[in-house]
């Protein structure tokens, strides 16, 4: 049966997924900050179907720790069958320029931090066994915005990362999963204004994660209207993007 | 809730907005949005207690619950209303007489209030909040998680018979027969007059013992836009009635899928649209088993009478199971549920009449559905509103509660 190990199970999208995992009979590791928060989603998973699930508290941002807490992580869940990647921080862009620290911050945890978790992870991953691993990306990643840079860089830099270890292990049995949302409405985007038609729920992020993961593919925009929307964001001439307010 | 309470003006506590007037709204106000909180916090599915967050929905709930052969003890019309609302709102389903109403059955639940206490309500235990809580519209503070006592079920299908009901003297004659069967509701032609005032199809229906554990699929179909408001009217609505009355494929008895049996309408979402950008108002009453026949041929009537239409006219017998909720709607004696589409004055002209019958016959309206209640009318259908009004959480406030106490508190 499934193992499934997650950093950020406290994340809406990150539970949304789970809970159709959990409706196969997954087992869980569950790794995050809040460890009621973890004991919750746990709760909840077990309810639903999961064979068990299992919490750790870990910073996942502190990155100096983070070789020590993926041995940690393996030594008390043993070898996951698939990983996610799920956590991350939206800062304000605005304040961000100003603070270099909290800048710092969205770069780190939304970059950097992640890369490290998965070069750790996949360094003691057991040669030939099935992994798949889904990072959580996002669309702010496929250009760079002026209204939204350093969070669409770090993922934008993820989006990168993630592409070179899916060619490296292209003919393997590890495969990948980079998932790009647009606007979910989730406690991340709690303080921003929603309505129309372009903001989806966790769950509607879930069900095509959990589609994706299925079907082997290596990049899903979800909902789907976003890969038009970006194909054309990316095309765009620099003459035509320069004078564009997004 | 501390913080919010700091930053002044009241606040209603809103579900899924499933209730069709304004129960759970706050004009210029502020909602407390609780889909979030649909966690199952415990499940012992050898006994069939769950424990779950207030914003879960039946939906989510028997998708969970029914592949393990259990199922919600009494469930509304609609999947899509979260756990909270239901007990908020004291909900029925179509079982009221072996049942009662959902409240029965809350065997615990935990209400967080602005003084920042966080109590575990029961029959046993805060006795006096529980009482208030269990069709207390969500105003003595927020509803944090419900545990729930299930319905073993050894199939996800129902054997239904579906029969023609010539008057309203056949409905209670029928009735009467069908007391083995736990669920039974009629569909009333509300145009029909005369000697044929009451004619409809009656249904009943009971848990299959054989069938499959499987699980309804999510909507399909979806009303994308409001359709003109003209396009329901006395005419087309004469039309659907005559044809739906005679479907000769529902009459009999049938093996049929809970989802089709307990929920017909979710097949459309966002269904309401049907009714053009004025939208429908809904009358839910219930007038007490001595006066029922009479009143509710009155009812009818007028309905008749006024040339205004309804599809969804839904006729049902209410047991004397009590309910431990001071403002639960049921009483012994008959509902009867229909909308209007909405023409404005002699629409509400209608309803105002409807409720003075109702009234005089001593019975009452349903919170839930209404949003023309007259104060008047409330008070004297629910008497110990005070009770709960003692308990609300002075930072909650909804409209309807502001319409049908305002002078008096």
């Amino acid at each position: 049966m499934s193992r499934v190990l997650v950093l950020g199970a406290a994340s809406a999208i990150a539970e949304a997924y789970a809970r159709r995992r959990a409706a196969e009979g997954a087992h869980f590791g569950l790794v995050g900050r809040r460890e009621d928060r973890l004991a919750a989603v746990a709760a909840d998973l077990r309810a639903r179907g999961a064979k068990s699930a299992e919490t750790a508290v870990a910073d996942l941002a502190a990155i100096d720790g983070i070789e020590a807490a993926a041995l940690n992580v393996r030594a008390r869940f043993g070898d996951p069958d698939e990983i996610v990647i799920a956590y991350g921080t939206l800062g304000t862009q605005g304040e961000a320029e100003r603070d270099l620290a909290l800048a710092r911050r969205i770069l780190d945890t939304n970059f950097t931090s992640a890369a490290l978790w998965l070069l750790a992870l996949l360094k003691d991953h057991p040669a030939g066994a099935p992994l798949t691993v889904v990072v959580i990306g996002s669309v702010a990643g496929d250009r760079g915005r002026a209204s939204n840079f350093i969070y669409g860089a770090a993922k934008g830099g993820l989006d990168r990362f993630v592409e070179g270890l899916a060619q490296k292990y292209a003919h393997t049995a590890v495969r990948f999963v980079l998932v790009k949302p647009g606007f979910v409405d989730t406690p991340m985007t709690a303080a921003i204004a929603k309505g129309g038609p372009l903001w989806a729920t966790p769950d509607r992020v879930g069900r095509d994660i959990h589609r994706a993961a299925m079907r082997g593919r290596r990049v899903v925009y979800t909902p789907w209207f976003w890969r038009p929307i970006m194909a054309i964001i990316r095309a765009l001439p620099w003459f035509i993007f320069k004078r564009l307010k997004i | 809730m501390n913080e919010l309470a700091a930053d002044g003006g009241p606040l209603a506590v809103y579900g899924r907005g499933r209730s069709y007037g304004d129960v759970c709204l706050n004009d210029d106000g502020r909602l407390i949005l609780m889909d979030g909180l649909d966690r199952f916090i415990e499940a012992d599915w050898e006994r069939g207690r769950v424990r779950v967050e207030a914003g879960l929905t039946f939906d989510e709930l028997i998708k969970v619950t029914v592949p393990r052969g259990w199922f919600p003890p009494v469930t509304p019309g609609t999947k899509f209303v979260t756990l909270g609302g239901a007990v908020a709102n004291d909900v029925h389903g179509k079982n009221h007489e072996s049942e009662g109403t959902l409240g029965r059955h809350v065997t615990r639940m935990g209400l967080a209030r602005s003084s920042g206490d966080v109590f575990v309500l029961s029959p046993e235990e805060n006795v006096d909040l529980f009482a208030a809580t269990v069709g207390g519209l969500g105003l003595t503070g927020v509803i944090l998680w419900v545990e729930l006592q299930l319905l073993p079920i050894r199939s996800a299908f129902m054997e239904a018979e579906t029969f023609a009901i010539s008057n309203l003297e056949a409905f209670f004659g029928v009735d009467e027969e069908s007391r083995d069967w736990p669920y039974t509701v009629a569909w009333v032609d509300c145009l029909a007059k005369g000697r044929r005032l009451g004619r409809g199809l009656f249904s009943r229906g009971r848990h299959a013992e054989t069938g499959a554990l499987t699980v309804h699929d999510d909507p399909k179909v979806s009303m994308p836009i409001d359709v003109p408001g003209a396009l329901l009217n006395v005419h087309t609505i004469g039309l659907f009635n005559g044809i739906y009355r005679r479907r000769p494929w529902a009459l009999g008895r049938k093996t049929v899928h809970y989802d089709s049996f307990f929920y017909p309408l979710d097949a459309i979402a966002s269904w309401n649209r049907l009714y053009g950008r004025r939208g429908f108002f809904q009358h839910q009453s219930v007038v007490p088993t001595k006066n029922a026949e009479v009143t509710t041929r009155r009812l009818l009537e007028l309905t008749a009478e006024h040339g205004e239409g309804s599809f969804l006219v839904v006729l049902k017998r209410f047991g004397d199971r009590p309910s431990p909720g001071i403002l639960s709607f049921p009483m012994p004696g008959v509902t009867l549920a229909l909308d209007f589409p909405n023409r404005g004055q002699s629409t509400e002209h209608l309803l105002a009449q409807m409720s003075d019958v109702v009234m005089a016959a001593g019975g009452r309206l349903y919170p839930a559905k209404d949003a023309t209640m007259s104060a008047e009318a409330f008070r004297a259908g629910y008497p110990r509103w005070r009770e709960v009004e003692a308990k609300r959480d002075p930072i909650i406030m909804s409209d309807f509660w502001r319409r049908v106490t305002k002078d008096a508190i």
